[in-house]
């Protein structure tokens, strides 16, 4: 199903424009080593402690590759259901700069390990887009540069230097800001499915580099059906945007910027910007703009990296569930497609929902999760993977709900005792005496008592029939909240003899 | 003994063994020759103590009976192998005082043979000359002079100082690395021996790059068999080093004295080049005759892309070395500009002052034949050559076993007499640099003098990873020619 | 295809390498040379021929995901030109 393309345009002075939009997305390999040297890929070491004199670039240094990040750039092409290339070969991408100390980054150029794929992505108003992937290379990160340390001097850590990335390169077929962001939490999801990245964008695991054009309205749809990028404008590069909040803002700025321009009666220049998040907008860079001739060619260090097809194939078998398949299934058990892309987007969220769903209805445990777990770990700061009542508890008090052994407000108060104080909440129950009471005998006795200490509201009650819900909470009050409120109603009604309507 | 120096390596080896010399006397000979050579400028590092302090290891190894297969022998080693702890030029500026904090793997398995270094020998900068004129140490001057000559001739390159060491008896066997001839056109024209392995067979970790599939480390020495020997210690199949091939490493040595009876030597007819000297011709031959005359069959074959072999190297050596060269920029070793304003003045002074003029042209031609709209025209046609001239070579070992060509199309010549026509001296390598293309193993013998009383080289080329075969063949030429001539030494008086 | 000082220029650049301004005019003339003279790989028809990726015939090798190297801040830092608490210095970078 989709959405109006209205819904998708901007309004400028002169009329609508259509956004376009492609990403280049740096994730790093899950993996103990670098691509090419045994060095440590672990966050946050000392400066220049994870180094081998490979990334280092001394002389007579060569590269090894790690069999491990071959491996997990193949898992993550099968996710993106792309093409994998059995024969690709390494290039050397010179330039200059400090913190790459080979004054080349080894990188693919021509051939990469994995060709063409797709992304589906889901849209908060029910529409699925399918995301076109160009390709996937791998390539060595480069070291990292501090520049606010000493006024005259920048220091170079080359603890980066040489982590295997994967470049993941999509095609120009994003058209909202919403449609950018999606994909990102996306693709993110899947790679972590996968455990080819960890995803973590706050540690730099994954950089989105955003390409953003406009277009007079018909434009994409032009370049869609021809292939042709005549059809579509100039393009401008936003370099590094590491958070997931900051992809909708910048693309929104970029966008409405080149429209100013386009309608100022400018040109588009090709060039690569930067996001400013404190400012709000996007800068040019144009200092790494100088006359870039990467001079690319294969890198006589290394031999074609060639693989067979059944190596391919034994990957391919160990593969997890995606979040596609996984949302499916869920739909098909009963969840809304928007509730089970919500579940589906966090692998521990949806592993936690499997467990906390087994044998109750669907519908019940979504809830249960969105609102009472996610409430009280949003409160808490707490993320899914630290929650203190596991899904198996959460399921016996689901369980105890539906088979009305306590009330949907009991259960809350029983979801706080073992929040903070732990224990099982069937033993909470039993303990407390937190059972529902649903034997008449009690109930009615509650009510006498009741009616005992209140004569004047007994009669009042039979001029005021609403005045029915003061004896029901006195009643559940007598009982501690107890009583099943459907069973306590009932008998009120019967011994105050009130009318039967509702 | 009267003159240790003076000994091939399997003589040295054997009289150790026999406990007749000491590792400890016959590395003390090596230094005191070396003290008196200074004026060939064949070594840029001299490692005396060192060497000293590592020959009384061997011997009291060799008291206990534990010897390695080079135990004690005292060699030298071209300065672009990295070496822990002993400085490493590639006989740049640039490089500095570079002093690696880890060992070559050819290096490595010399010393874990028992090897003693002498010293680092010079070379042209970054291996890129054929001359050892481009060294920013210095010449190197060929021992050899001509007939009734006073005039400084050079020991060809790059492994000059290997080359220039071997033949004045300053090491019993030197290492060097050959790109495009650089082993055996300075064995050449020093009349020693010098052998280029197949690509793959010695370990490239650790010797400071030129152009990645080209280079390759091999053996100088004054004998085949020295180079038999030394080969099987340099080589080993190397987890570090993506292009070692996984592939036993032969006793060479045992190989060596089966004769070549049925063997069949090629004789490429493209080698025989308008205006090259008669001598040169001549020599080849003679060559030919005399493996004839031990049994080899003589065959004709045809290498048709020969003449596109050098164009093709200046394309690709310049190429890979503009990136290889790349990592000398002023920041983590080597020479740095000062008084720099930033970092981009800093990449171009340090390496517009720390680079030659020889290297600075070379990175410029591969910076431009990689550049945006020249690379199809010029790195990837040549790689296509590459392909086509390696497929002569296919063509052409269907047909025969080995092939003998000259060495180097003329005798030594004198310092400064090439300097000035780049082309001229990249002439040097016409008949060694289609083996580099290739991969192939090769190796210089010493075959005869010039009419000028100068050495003279032939060329023996193998299929690859055939080297027990080519040395074979090299051994059979060795011992028709005869070559029993050594420099004088005019340097020591 | 002719060198001129502007392609000199241009290159020396992309190289890093400060070529002064009166070595620009004869280094061109050297490259002409050379370039003249590799000229003649355009004789040779290469359609159809494959450009070579590498001259030993095997397949690259792999290896092992294992932490074997590092911790050797000091090693890295001697010879460098400029070092400080373990940091490669350069003049200030701006990006
Ligand atoms: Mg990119
Ligand atoms: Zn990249």
């Amino acid at each position: 199903m989709n959405a109006p393309i209205k819904n998708k345009l901007l309004k400028g002075e002169t009329g609508e424009w259509e956004i376009v939009i492609g990403m280049e997305v740096h994730a790093q390999v899950l993996s103990q080593s670098k691509l090419f040297s045994g060095a440590s890929t672990q966050f946050g070491a000392e400066p220049n402690s994870q180094v081998s004199f490979i990334d280092a670039g001394f002389p007579g240094m060569l590269p090894v590759i790690n069999a491990k990040c071959v491996e997990q750039a193949v898992r993550t092409g099968l996710g993106l259901k792309a093409k994998i290339n059995l024969r690709s070969l390494f290039d050397r991408k010179n330039y200059f700069f400090p913190d790459l100390p080979q004054g080349y980054q080894i990188s693919q150029y021509k051939d990469p390990i994995v060709g063409e794929g797709e992304v589906l992505i889901d849209l908060k108003d029910g529409e699925t887009i399918q995301v076109g992937i160009e390709r996937l290379h791998l390539e060595q990160d480069a070291g990292k540069s501090l520049h606010d340390q000493h006024p005259d001097n920048s220091f170079v850590d080359l603890n980066r230097s040489g982590i295997a990335l994967m470049e993941i390169v999509t095609k120009p077929h994003m058209r909202t800001s919403e449609e950018a962001a999606a994909f990102l939490k996306k693709l993110r999801a899947i790679v972590r499915y996968l455990g080819t990245c960890d995803g973590n964008m706050d540690e730099g695991s994954m950089r989105a580099d955003i390409n953003v054009s406009v277009c007079r309205v018909g434009g994409y749809e032009e370049f869609r059906r021809t292939g042709s990028f005549k059809s579509l404008g100039t393009r401008c590069e936003i370099k590094n945007v590491n958070s997931m909040r900051f992809i909708a803002q910048a693309v929104e700025y970029e966008a409405r910027r080149q429209i100013e321009v386009i309608e100022g009666g400018g040109t588009i220049a090709q060039e690569t910007r930067r996001y400013d998040s404190k400012l709000g907008e996007t800068r040019s860079m144009r200092s790494k703009e100088e006359a870039h001739d990467y001079r690319y060619f294969p890198d006589p260090d290394l031999l074609p990296l060639e693989f067979e097809q059944s190596w391919v194939d034994a990957i391919a078998k160990t593969l997890p569930e995606l979040p596609d398949e996984k949302k499916a299934r869920f739909v098909q058990g009963g969840l809304s497609s928007y509730d089970a892309s919500v579940l589906v987007a966090e692998r521990e969220l949806a592993d936690y929902y499997e467990e906390l769903a087994k044998g109750v209805d669907a519908k019940a445990a979504a809830n249960w999760l969105n609102n009472e777990i996610l409430g009280r770990l949003n409160r808490d700061g707490l993320s899914i993977t630290d929650v203190p009542v596991s899904a198996a508890a959460n399921n016996s008090i689901i369980q105890m709900i539906s088979d009305k052994t306590i009330s949907g407000k009991i259960a809350k108060d029983l979801l706080d005792i073992v929040w903070t104080e732990g224990g099982d909440p069937r033993a909470v129950v039993e303990l407390r005496g937190m059972k529902q009471v649903t034997d008449t005998g009690a109930i009615d006795a509650a009510i006498e008592a009741v009616i005992a200490a209140n004569p004047d509201k007994v009669e009042e009650v039979k001029a005021k029939p609403k005045l029915a819900a003061w004896f029901v909470g006195q009643v559940m009050k007598q009982t501690g909240g107890k009583a099943n409120p459907a069973a306590v109603n009932a008998a009120l009604k019967i011994r105050l003899n009130l009318p039967d309507e509702g | 003994m009267s003159d240790l120096t003076a000994m091939t390596l399997a003589e040295a080896r054997d009289a150790i063994r026999a406990k007749t010399i000491s590792s400890r006397e016959l590395t003390g000979a090596f230094v005191s020759a070396i003290e008196k050579a200074r004026p060939l400028n064949a070594f840029i590092t001299e490692a005396a103590e060192n060497a000293l302090l590592t020959a009384d290891a061997a011997d009291k190894r060799i008291a206990s009976g534990q010897m390695g297969a080079l135990e004690g022998l005292p060699l030298a080693i071209k300065d672009l192998f990295c070496t822990k702890g002993t400085r490493t030029t590639a006989a740049s500026k640039i490089l500095g005082n570079f002093m690696p904090p880890y060992e070559s793997t050819v290096t490595q398995n010399l010393w874990d043979a028992g090897a003693v270094m002498l010293g680092k020998t010079n070379l042209d900068e970054f291996a890129m000359g054929s001359s050892n004129e481009t060294s920013a140490f210095g010449n190197v001057i060929n021992p050899w002079r001509a007939k009734n000559s006073n005039v400084n001739l050079v020991p060809g390159g790059s492994s000059g100082g290997s080359a220039a060491a071997v033949a004045a008896d300053l090491c019993l066997a030197a290492t060097g690395t050959d790109t495009g001839g650089s082993i055996r056109q300075p064995a050449a024209v020093t009349g020693r021996v010098g052998l280029k392995p197949t690509y793959g067979r010695c370990s490239r970790f650790g010797i400071v790059a030129f152009a990645s599939s080209l280079d390759q480390a091999g053996p100088m020495t004054k004998t085949v068999k020295d180079a038999a020997i030394m080969l099987k210690s340099m080589a080993s199949v190397d987890a570090k080093d993506s292009t070692s091939v996984d592939m036993e490493v032969p006793d060479y040595e045992k190989l060596l004295d089966g004769g070549i009876k049925g063997l069949r030597v090629g004789i490429p007819r493209e080698y025989r080049m308008d205006g090259a000297p008669a001598e040169i011709d001549a020599l080849w031959s003679k060559g030919a005759e005399w493996l004839k005359a031990q049994g080899a069959e003589i065959v004709d074959v045809s290498l048709p892309h020969t003449k596109y072999a050098l164009p093709t190297y200046y394309i690709v050596a310049p190429a890979e070395a503009s990136a290889n060269l790349a990592r000398y920029d002023g920041v983590r070793f080597g020479y740095r500009a000062e008084g720099v304003r930033d970092i981009t003045d800093l990449y171009e002074k340090s390496r517009g002052e720390g680079f030659g003029a020889e290297v600075q042209r070379r990175i410029l031609i591969g910076t431009y034949v990689l550049s945006a709209g020249y690379y199809d025209a010029y790195y990837s046609r040549a790689q296509k050559l590459r392909t086509l001239i390696k497929r002569d070579f296919e063509q052409a070992f269907e047909l025969c076993d080995v092939l003998l060509t000259p060495t180097t199309p003329g005798p030594a010549f004198g310092v400064g007499a090439k300097t000035s026509d780049p082309l001229e001296m990249y002439l040097q390598d016409v008949f060694t640099v289609t083996v580099n293309l290739a991969g192939l193993p090769g190796i210089s013998v010493p075959a005869g003098l010039s009419e000028n009383g100068l050495p003279l080289g032939l060329q023996v080329i193998g299929k690859a990873f055939d080297e027990a075969t080519m040395l074979r063949a090299a051994r059979a030429v060795e011992m028709a020619a005869d070559f029993k001539h050594s420099p004088a030494r005019w340097w020591s008086v | 295809m002719s060198v001129d000082k502007d392609t000199v220029r241009r290159i020396a650049k992309l190289a890093r390498l400060a070529v002064p301004e009166s070595r620009l005019e004869p280094m061109a003339g050297e490259l002409n040379g050379i370039f003249q003279w590799v000229e003649m790989l355009g004789e040779v028809n290469v359609e159809g021929v494959p450009a070579m990726t590498s001259v030993v015939a095997q397949k690259l090798r792999w290896r092992q995901d294992k932490v074997t190297d590092g911790n050797q801040a000091d090693a890295l830092m001697i010879n460098a030109p400029g070092g400080e608490d373990h940091f490669f210095v350069v003049p200030k970078v701006h990006e």
